[in-house]
């Protein structure tokens, strides 16, 4: 009986051992993925990043090596340090203040004797070449390489973007990266990360418990070659990029140019900016920080990012509306009696003609029109049976010029403006309680309204191209690869051709002789439409739009400077610059004055307003 | 009478004179032997592959563990054909001297061994160097073979007996100790099961069972709550009360009274679920203490109906149980080292810390794991190749069989052991004289502890104690040790047919 007892103890153990093994050999397969990481240092080629080239084919962002000395406290034997230090050109106690600060756990907390410790970053080439005759010496000592961008033009901040160091969230959400590796930040540096960071290659080494390196692993036979990351050619044009930065400098605010025919952005705006190279390197945590700080937010981009009340600048898609929808005709007039009265209600305008049309109305951007227009068509139950079918025709036709939604310009995180619908003024106001009048700030692009500068310079290129747009795009050409057909198609909202032409004449008429006299060059025919937003935030903020030549337009503009007065006041003379230095190059001595009023005045306090 | 012992002790030497070598050969047990030939010659494929190097690699190489081991392999089977041309009595009459010698040994090598790795075990003459423990091993089954053969020596006759076996296994254990050689001191432990089968009642194997899992239990569910104690306790006091049932069913063979304790354990526990359930928290410790005192209290009541004596064991049992429960918590915190406790909690999932502590069981676990089904092949192990898990070729040689030769090969060493084991348990049933027995089981319950305790620490299931596997493991010690004791289990059994010649 107790010999059974004790063969089963023992037959009992050894079943439990081979269940043990089976769980941990064959049903359990993440040990070979730890046990592949043990023995195999996959060490990663790096690629070079991706070039970045204006539209002239000026190289904007670029590649630079810089050089790194790691060192490995447990290798380091005994050397020349003074020699050391001759080479890197640095003193003794330097050199011994650097190497007791790394092995301090407060300043270092990852310091470890067997892992690569930092000794000093961004080498130059030629300390580099230098110092790599004599590596040999220094055991412990290694030079690591790393990619730094380097910009050529201190502006577009914006549009490019920099590279950071990736964070866990990007490894854990894109299995290519690892620890260590850079990633775009902002600007198409982070919406072409896929095609600038090439494809990383990789060399298999086998690496022994303590870290030893011991050969290839099956001599390079699993080795990968790294792929070049892919250039860019943005359709910025890096001059008038920096024209329009330097006009925006101390002004709150965007500018946005669009070739119309193509929809290529060729500049994109926003002020305050900063200088990217700010980004690069050592001291970019540092600077991050405190542009992230700064009161007056320089990295918020105001240009696609910004949503603002488009003010008069709206009342052009007004007079498409209502000419399409038969409301009104060019020879319907509407009285204004400086403003819109009706009902209690009053809109003020400001002094002109009257009872007006609609080309004058947008010429003098008479209030009152567009609220007499907006109010006949959104209370014509007889044609839409309900004011909240009037107005869901009326925001249809919004959402088609690119209003309410992203309008998917290739950089991250566009704003989508604001349209509301008719369900929440149901909600606001009660199902069926409400009216034009209730809601008759928005004929004028204010209320509710909310538009990026985008957005504007959009609608701008709409009535340029005389009914369609091309969604506006930053990159123009991919090396090797054919950018995406979203940046080819014609969007064309239901609008007859005619209804641009007469609003586009207003327009014109505007320039020549309303609201945009400002823009109103010699030698081009530029089309302009002022907007003046009340805001919550102060002063109104001052917008412009427009495009020029007048005919087959070539520049289709947006400028909107916050809490700086008139339209006229500021979007329309950087407006003008603009246009007159993308069509000529220069601008012309008698509006030497006009740049340099412009170059020089601030709209933004010298300090942070006091939170009320 | 005294004539014819003389005479019949004349009569088996001169047979033995005659027939020694051939006897010898022909009953032989060569199913073992080939065990064992197999077993050490895959340990040293295992060896060569645990110590390979890439720059200069050769399977006879002296500079090699495997080189080494070969030769450690040559001498050992040297001894093994010597110990089979010894006359079997010779081990049964100098059993005490040999026991004596040894033990000598071991007490002076406690003051003239040098320290090697914390432990004062390694007698060092020049270039070679051994462990008496090792030998100890042998020695103290034959001693303990020689107690049991005495006339007419029963282990339950007297309590004596035990003091005398005790003291047999307690010596050695106690010199291993002082020579910081804690795990080869467990080893002689697992010569508890050969009294066992010897007549020890099984309730103190039962009992020291109890005492590991409760441990275990306790410490490993010390985290999560449970009726207001923690699981750990609440499990244990619920193991308690399924023993006591089992008790008095198959020890105390009170079919009834058992059924009404089962019945009232069971009841009263989904009532205080019931309860928690619906938000009244019966507090855990009162109501197991009560539960299991009362049925402490029914089995007194029917012992003193029935006068079954075993009923106040289970009553003794219960309580023993927990109060060891109460003191598992104290002994761990206050009797166990710092780097011990730190063990057993890595071993038991408590804790994980794969640099420090877990590092070994860790990386062995890795380097097993990813053996997968087939293994990776001979020598194409990159874990072990690397030196990722330490000891590679001594205590840990299994991670090697397990990453290159994969489940099945770890299976079949595994099973090759298990026969083995089975093969002595066998061979000492066959025995005709007691010494021969309980030799055998010696020998028999050395091999299960070695390779439960070595392959369970590698697969990581038991803490790591640092003793070899049997005939795997790189060092001459341990190899001659086992061959020692095999072959002179071997050359008894060779014969034991000389018993039935007169």
């Amino acid at each position: 009986m107790r010999k059974y007892v004790i063969g089963g103890f023992i037959i009992a153990i050894v079943i439990i051992y081979i269940i043990r093994l089976l769980n941990l050999q064959v049903l359990d397969n993440s040990f070979k993925d730890e046990a592949d990481s043990n023995a195999f240092l996959r060490k990663a080629i790096y690629p070079s990043r991706g070039v970045i080239y204006d539209r002239n084919g000026n190289v904007v962002v670029f590649n630079r090596p810089a050089y790194d000395i790691m060192l490995i406290p447990r290798d380091v034997k005994q050397f020349d340090t003074l020699d050391f230090c001759h080479t890197l050109g640095i003193t003794r106690e330097q050199f011994e203040n650097r190497m007791r600060d790394l092995k301090d756990k407060r300043l270092n907390p990852g310091y470890s004797s067997y892992s690569p410790q930092t000794f000093m970053t961004q080498l130059s080439a030629e300390d580099y070449g230098k110092l790599q005759e004599k590596m040999y010496r220094y055991p412990g000592f290694f030079i690591q390489k790393r990619i730094l961008r380097e910009y050529n033009y201190h502006c577009a901040a914006n549009v490019l973007g920099n590279i950071r160091e990736v964070s866990q969230a990007d490894i854990d959400r894109d299995s290519y990266y690892s620890r260590g590796d850079m990633t775009g930040d902002l600007g198409v540096e982070k919406s072409y990360e896929k095609f600038l960071r090439g494809i990383k290659g990789e060399e298999v080494l086998i690496r022994d418990a303590r870290g030893k390196i011991q050969g290839r692993y099956e001599d390079g036979a699993f080795d990968r070659k790294a792929v070049s990351g892919k250039n860019l050619k943005l359709s910025i044009d890096i001059g008038l990029q920096q024209f329009a930065e330097s006009l925006m400098m101390n002004k709150k605010g965007a500018v946005v140019a669009i070739e119309p025919t193509t929809g290529e952005v060729l500049a994109l705006v926003t002020g305050p900016s900063y200088d990217p190279s700010l980004l690069v390197g050592r001291q970019r945590g540092k600077n991050y920080a405190a542009l992230a700080k700064d009161w007056r937010r320089p990295l918020l981009d105001r240009s696609v990012m910004g949503a603002y009340p488009p003010g008069s600048t709206f009342k052009p898609t007004q007079g498409l509306i209502l000419l399409q929808e038969g409301i009104v005709t060019l020879g319907t007039s509407y009285p204004c009696s400086r403003g819109y009265v009706n009902s209690g209600l009053r809109v003020g305008c400001h002094p002109h003609a009257s009872p007006i049309a609609l080309k004058p109305a947008l010429q003098t951007s008479c209030n009152a029109y567009f609220c007499w227009g907006f109010k006949s068509m959104i209370d014509r139950k007889s044609k839409y049976g309900s004011v909240a079918k009037a107005f869901e025709v009326w925001k249809n036709y919004l959402v088609s010029f690119g209003y309410g939604y992203k309008l998917g310009i290739d950089l991250p995180s566009e704003s989508r403006g604001f349209l509301p619908n008719s369900k929440s003024y149901d909600g606001w106001y009660g199902e069926g309680r409400w009216s034009a009048n209730s809601i008759i700030s928005v004929s004028i692009g204010q209320g509710e309204i909310l538009a990026t500068p985008l957005q504007i310079a959009n609608l701008s290129a709409t009535i340029a191209n005389r009914g369609w747009y091309i969604t506006p795009h930053v990159v123009k050409e991919i090396q090797d690869t054919v950018i995406s057909d979203d940046y080819k198609k014609r969007h064309e909202p239901a609008i007859n051709r005619a209804h641009y032409e007469s609003v586009a004449e207003g327009m014109r008429m505007a320039v020549l002789g309303g609201t945009c006299k400002g823009a109103n060059l010699s030698d081009i025919e530029v089309c302009g439409k002022t907007g003046t937003a009340q805001n919550p935030h102060g002063a109104d903020h001052s917008a412009f739009m427009g495009f020029a030549p007048y005919h087959n337009p070539r520049i289709a503009v947006a400028v909107y400077v916050e809490n700086a007065g008139y339209g006229a006041a500021f979007g329309v003379p950087i407006g003008s610059l603009v246009i007159e230095r993308y069509l000529k190059g220069h601008i012309s001595p008698e509006r030497q004055h006009v740049l340099q009023n412009m170059l020089h005045t601030s709209t933004i306090p010298n300090s942070e307003p006091k939170k009320r | 009478m005294c004539c014819r012992t003389c005479y019949t002790h004349l009569l088996s030497q001169t047979v033995n004179q005659r027939n020694d070598n051939i006897s010898v050969f022909r009953y032989i047990d060569w199913f073992t032997v080939a065990l064992y030939l197999l077993l050490i010659t895959a340990g040293v494929f295992s060896i060569y592959a645990a110590s390979y190097d890439f720059d200069h690699a050769s399977l006879l190489d002296n500079s090699e563990f495997s080189g080494k081991q070969i030769r450690w392999i040559g001498m050992a089977l040297g001894l093994a054909v010597v110990i089979l041309l010894f006359d079997a009595k010779i081990f049964d009459i100098y059993a005490y001297p040999i026991y004596a010698i040894v033990t000598f040994i071991m007490l002076i090598t406690i003051f003239v061994a040098p320290d090697i790795k914390g432990s004062h075990s390694w007698l060092v003459f020049g270039p070679l160097r051994f462990q008496p423990a090792e030998f100890g091993k042998a020695a103290t089954a034959l001693a303990l073979a020689k107690l049991f053969s005495g006339y007419g020596f029963t282990l339950n006759a007297c309590r004596k007996n035990y003091m005398y076996a005790l003291g047999l296994i307690f010596l050695p254990v106690l010199l291993i100790i002082a020579q910081r050689e804690t795990g080869s001191a467990l080893a002689y432990l697992s010569l508890f099961m050969v009294l066992y089968r010897e007549g020890m009642s099984g309730l103190i194997l039962l009992a020291a069972l109890c005492a590991v899992v409760f441990f275990v239990v306790a410490l490993k569910y010390a985290g999560t709550l449970f009726l207001g104690i923690t699981c750990g306790e609440a499990v244990v006091f619920g193991l308690i009360m399924i023993i006591m049932v089992c008790m008095m069913a198959v020890y105390c063979r009170q079919m009834e009274g058992a059924r009404n304790l089962f019945l009232a354990y069971a009841g009263s526990f989904i009532v205080v679920l019931t309860l928690s359930a619906f938000g009244i928290n019966v507090p855990g410790m009162a109501y197991f203490i009560i539960a299991i005192l009362a049925g402490c209290v029914y089995c007194g009541f029917l012992a003193m109906h029935s006068r079954a004596r075993n009923l106040y064991i289970t009553i003794g049992a219960a309580l023993v149980s927990v109060v060891f429960l109460f003191s598992v918590n104290y002994a761990f915190s206050k009797v166990l080292q710092p780097h011990q406790q730190q063990r057993i909690l890595v071993t038991l999932g408590i804790e994980q810390d794969v640099l420090g502590a877990g590092y070994n069981v860790n990386q062995s676990r890795i380097a097993i794991g990813s053996g997968g089904i087939a293994g990776k092949g001979f020598l194409n192990g990159t874990q072990t190749k690397l030196k990722y898990v330490p000891e590679q070729h001594t205590d840990f040689i299994f991670c090697t069989v397990g990453e290159e030769q994969g489940f099945l090969g770890s299976t079949a060493l595994l099973l090759v052991f298990l026969i083995l084991i089975l093969r002595i348990m066998f061979i000492a049933e066959r025995q005709p004289s007691t010494f021969g027995r309980v030799y055998s089981y010696c020998v028999a319950s050395y091999f299960m502890f070695h390779l439960a305790i070595n392959v369970g620490m590698v697969i990581g299931l038991c803490p790591v104690i640092g003793i070899p596997l049997p005939f795997f493991s790189y060092g001459g010690s341990s190899l001659w040790s086992f061959t020692i004791l095999l072959f002179i289990c071997l050359r008894i059994d060779a014969s034991r047919r000389e018993h039935l010649t007169y």
